[in-house]
């Protein structure tokens, strides 16, 4: 029993009820030892959730995640349940107000486990900022078998946990890879919705026009189930889209009633290892399965991309983070003065890394650099937009590799470049706001998890859902 | 100005927009509640909150357009202006700043009578910031946030002023229009307009000298003092042979003295940026025209009606269109069709006036005796009652609410038109007056005076001295 269709039979077919569905996850969880959790909830909290899941259960009324046990992204605000984003700043913060998203969550019926662990602020590609300590990959290197590994980051709680089973699904977000690269390197499913299809009210913003919320799962079904619930128009948030959602689940496992096409983008491919290349070739094998063509296309700005989103990210992020000071909420540092109050808190209660990108985000608006920085940046980013949409209109999907690598090593790369380079595939889709979704697609020589991205136009979530899903048992059926 | 010393001024008027609610939050736009009380989870700058945008801040900003001239623009983008104060929740404030929603108005201000032509360079919509109280405890500041978030309207002029008049003349016209057009309440005590001084000072024929900004003065004594002061300050400077350091300075109204802020009040690098968690702002022509019958008539399209239409003298006018409540009141009272406008002014800033003043009221405090001041006008231009009566009267329905037809009536002063009774009197008034009477037909007009007084008194007042006019003037004439 493992997807959230089969879940939901056995629940519906009284074959277990939804306190003992809680129950093994929450013990498992208990038990876990890789820290991807920041909370779990006290049994006490959910004690009515799962009274009145089993009543729907019981009166045939269940509702679309009806007892559903989820892990969520510690950068959600759920109300009266502490919100730290991993940081210390926020480590005793208690929202009084529940997400968008997460209230979404709670009207399906599903049951929240806890809080996944995070890298710090959304900030990091392998968990291993987060003030909570770094989370563990449950995959192993086979070679090197008593190394902890990575799980990716920013979601790597979520992943992670999704990837151990001690949660049925997590709700992660991804601001330049944050969902699909943890995804990719737990061979778990993550999707990363068209910029505006989730709200991104209550939740801790890293950088506004890049932040999205979307599902972690085990399957593609599953992770449809959970779009199905967290995407919705949201007037409290003036960037989300008031378009009508398709039913995501309409299309999982069913071939295409017309001739698809997938560009598969040369430039990406040009400095990747063998390993990475056989995941596209291999690929390349299942799409002629399904009687699917695939197309060479290139790019002319995939090399901009990253420098871009790192004048972007962190300059909205300098100011997104304005607002942790010490004065009304969060970690308070001492100090005589308010300028000693603001510094104290602030030098204290962010981590090495939050500091670096907030500075690199006010050196790149302060005066004399913004038109050389964060116009530019603007204006590449209008490119690459525009690079895409060109793509987008001869194909229907865009295939790359999802990272660069497998999971490495908890501690090994300690240059913040080498790490930014780990979202060099996911960072370009993330600027141009459109979705994508990472699935499993093999095992490396190490015996570690290879991802593959697959783009779509925007909103065409449900498109893209339904040719991951033919490729997911593709990759089943032959792995 | 002191041995040919030229002053040149700009200013930016912070208008408080009057609305429900703030700019990007539902909290009430509310002064004088209690403090911290009109704040939600937005203006605290609780992690996770969205602006979301108050249109009907936008209307007001179109609405000022049209009323100042300006150029009202299609698209204009909200940004953020980033400082850190223990007032400003989020960390900065939402501000326009490359794309403001208004560009190029103008006004015109009288001088000694000579028009002179204002030019704004801009007008843009921003959040206002909290307030940080620091003269309650010698230890702790305290921070009100009921004003984080709240509409303003930062109106830019170009450097048009030359002396502290202007600059008098130019707020009160602002600050008339913004309130004719509903658009702010104009109370300069309570903080709804505030202005900062951008002044410098040069010799004729020379380039414009290095300036300084006196900021947040709301009363028009402070700016004047400021003026004054600043630009003293200056002139000594420079004719002692200093330079004048470019410096924003605060109005310490105790001394009467302009002094440098702190650093910490003011920061140098705002690093604005457009706020991500907005869209620009695009107005369709619709959008924009449908806002422009809401205006309704400007002070001077009033002052020109009243003087050219109702023939109202031109002091009379500009008293009564001074401010938006006394136009309305007059307005109000020439609705009656059988009030004659100069009738009804005179009224107004006569004896309406003088008793509002001696009870230190508002305008709106006598509103709902307006139908009977109708009433009243209405007897003396019908000549039920004459003004002298009126006059007593007025008092009585102003102070008690009383009904003057009833005031009439009880205290028996209707005035008396019967032509047969008032003949009586004037026979009575004529008998034994046989010198009087010679003294008239010789040609001494005051005679008439002395009879219609004698005939009043009579009637103890009563009596319609038109009728008794003519009557005397037929009898005497026999």
């Amino acid at each position: 029993m493992t997807t959230i269709k089969e879940i939901k039979d056995q629940l519906s077919n009284k074959k277990i009820s939804v306190q003992e569905l809680y129950d093994e996850y929450y013990n498992k969880a208990k038990k876990s030892e890789l820290n991807s959790f920041n909370q779990l909830l006290e049994p006490e909290y959910n004690k009515q959730n799962i009274i009145n899941s089993q009543s729907r259960y019981n009166e045939k009324k269940d509702l679309p995640l009806d007892g559903i046990p989820l892990g969520i992204k510690d950068l959600f605000c759920t109300k009266g349940i502490p919100t730290t984003a991993s940081s210390k700043i926020l480590e005793k913060f208690i929202p009084q107000y529940e997400s968008r998203v997460t209230q979404n969550l709670l009207n399906d019926g599903s049951i929240f486990l806890g809080k996944n662990n995070c890298d710090e602020f959304a900030m990091g590609s392998s968990n291993e900022t987060s003030f909570y300590g770094p989370v563990i990959n449950p995959w192993k290197n086979k070679n090197q078998i008593n190394d902890h590994l990575v799980p990716g980051g920013s979601s790597g709680g979520s992943a992670s946990a999704v990837a151990e089973k001690i949660c049925v699904a997590s709700i992660g977000t991804d601001t330049g890879g944050s969902i699909r690269q943890p995804a990719s390197l737990c061979g778990v499913v993550g999707l990363k919705p068209t910029f505006g299809s989730c709200s991104r009210w209550g939740v801790v913003a890293f950088a506004s026009s890049l932040d999205q919320a979307g599902p972690i799962t085990n399957t593609v079904e599953d992770a449809a189930y959970l779009l199905n619930s967290v995407s919705s128009y949201d007037s409290n948030d003036s960037t989300s889209s008031n378009h009508k959602r398709d039913n995501f689940l309409g299309g999982i496992g069913r071939s295409f009633d017309r001739p698809i096409t997938i560009g598969i983008p040369s430039d990406y491919l040009k400095d990747v290892s063998s390993e990475i290349i056989e995941q596209i070739e291999n690929t390349k094998k299942h799409l002629t399965n399904l009687n699917i063509n695939f197309v060479d296309v290139e790019f002319t700005t995939t090399d901009f991309a990253l420098s871009t989103y790192y004048i972007i990210a962190p300059a909205e992020a300098s100011s997104n983070l304005a607002r942790y000071d010490g004065i009304r909420y969060g970690y308070r540092g001492k100090g005589d003065s308010l300028e000693e109050i603001y510094v104290n808190s602030r030098s204290e209660g962010f981590g090495e890394e939050v500091i670096r990108r907030i500075l690199i985000g006010t050196y790149v608006l302060s005066a004399g650099y913004y038109d050389a920085y964060y116009r530019k940046a603007q204006r590449v980013r209008r490119l690459i937009k525009d690079d895409f949409q060109r793509v987008l209109k001869d194909v229907d999907f865009i295939l790359t590799p999802t990272t660069p690598n497998e999971a490495f090593k908890i501690g090994e790369k300690l240059d913040p470049i080498a790490m930014y380079m780990n979202d060099i595939f996911t960072v370009p889709t993330s600027l141009a706001g459109l979705p994508a979704i990472s699935l499993p697609s093999g095992l490396s020589k190490n015996n570690l998890p290879l991802g593959i991205q697959l783009i779509g136009n925007y909103f065409q979530e449900k498109n893209l859902l339904q040719i991951a899903s033919l490729l997911e048992k593709e990759f089943v059926f032959n792995g | 100005m002191d041995n040919n010393w030229e002053l040149v001024m700009g200013l930016e008027v912070h208008a408080q927009l009057k609305t429900e609610s703030k700019l990007f939050s539902s909290s009430p736009n509310q002064f004088g509640s209690d403090p911290n009380s009109n704040v939600n989870f937005i203006d605290a700058g609780m992690p996770g909150m969205l602006p979301v945008m108050n249109f009907g801040c936008i209307e007001k900003a179109i609405k000022t357009g049209f009323a100042l001239n300006f150029q009202i623009n299609p698209y204009s983008v909200f940004e953020r202006k980033n400082y850190f104060y223990a007032d400003l929740p989020q960390g900065y404030q939402i501000s326009q700043f490359e794309f403001p929603i208004l560009s190029e108005g103008h006004i015109e201000i009288e001088n000694d009578n000579v028009l002179k032509k204002i030019r704004i360079e801009r007008a843009h919509l921003e959040q206002d910031a909290g307030k940080s109280i620091h003269d309650i405890d010698p230890k702790y500041s305290f921070i009100d946030l009921n004003r984080v978030g709240t509409p303003l309207l930062e109106i830019v002029s170009y450097p048009d002023f030359n002396s502290a008049d202007e600059v008098i003349n130019y707020i009160s016209s602002l600050r008339q229009i913004l309130m004719y057009i509903d658009v702010c309440d104009g109370n300069m005590q309570e903080g709804s307009l505030r202005v900062d001084v951008n002044l410098s000072v040069k010799k004729p024929n020379e380039e414009l000298g290095t300036r300084c900004e006196i900021k947040n003065m709301n009363s028009f004594k402070f700016i004047r003092q400021a003026i004054d002061y600043e630009s003293k300050r200056q002139i000594e400077v420079l004719e002692s042979g200093g330079k004048i350091e470019q410096n924003t300075l605060l109005f310490d109204t105790s001394t009467g003295e302009t002094r440098p802020m702190r650093s910490k009040e003011f920061a140098h690098d705002y690093r604005y940026f457009p706020d991500p968690d907005l869209l620009p702002v695009h107005l369709t022509e619709e959008q924009i025209e449908k806002v422009r019958p809401t205006i309704g008539e400007l002070p001077q399209q009033k002052l020109n009606k009243y003087i050219n239409d109702f023939k109202l003298e031109k002091d009379v006018a500009k008293i009564i269109i001074s401010e938006k409540s006394y136009a309305y009141f007059f307005e109000n009272l020439i609705s009656s069709k059988s009030i004659k406008p100069k009738l009804a002014a005179s009224w107004l800033v006569g004896d309406i006036f003088s008793f509002i003043k001696e009870k230190n009221l508002q305008i709106k405090d006598i509103d709902n005796s307006s139908n009977k001041i109708i009433q009243l006008l209405e007897m003396i231009e019908s000549g039920t009652i004459s003004s002298k009566v009126a006059k007593d009267i007025l008092v009585e329905v102003l102070q008690n609410n009383k009904e003057p037809s009833q005031l009439v009536k009880e205290l028996g002063l209707e005035q008396v038109s019967d032509n047969d009774e008032l003949e009586k009197i004037v026979d009575d008034a004529l008998k034994d007056e046989e010198d009087n009477i010679m003294k008239f037909q010789s040609g001494s007009d005051r005679v008439l005076g002395y009879f219609v007084g004698k005939c009043l008194k009579a009637t103890k007042g009563k009596g319609n001295p038109k009728v008794i006019n003519e009557l005397l003037l037929k009898k005497l004439n026999k």
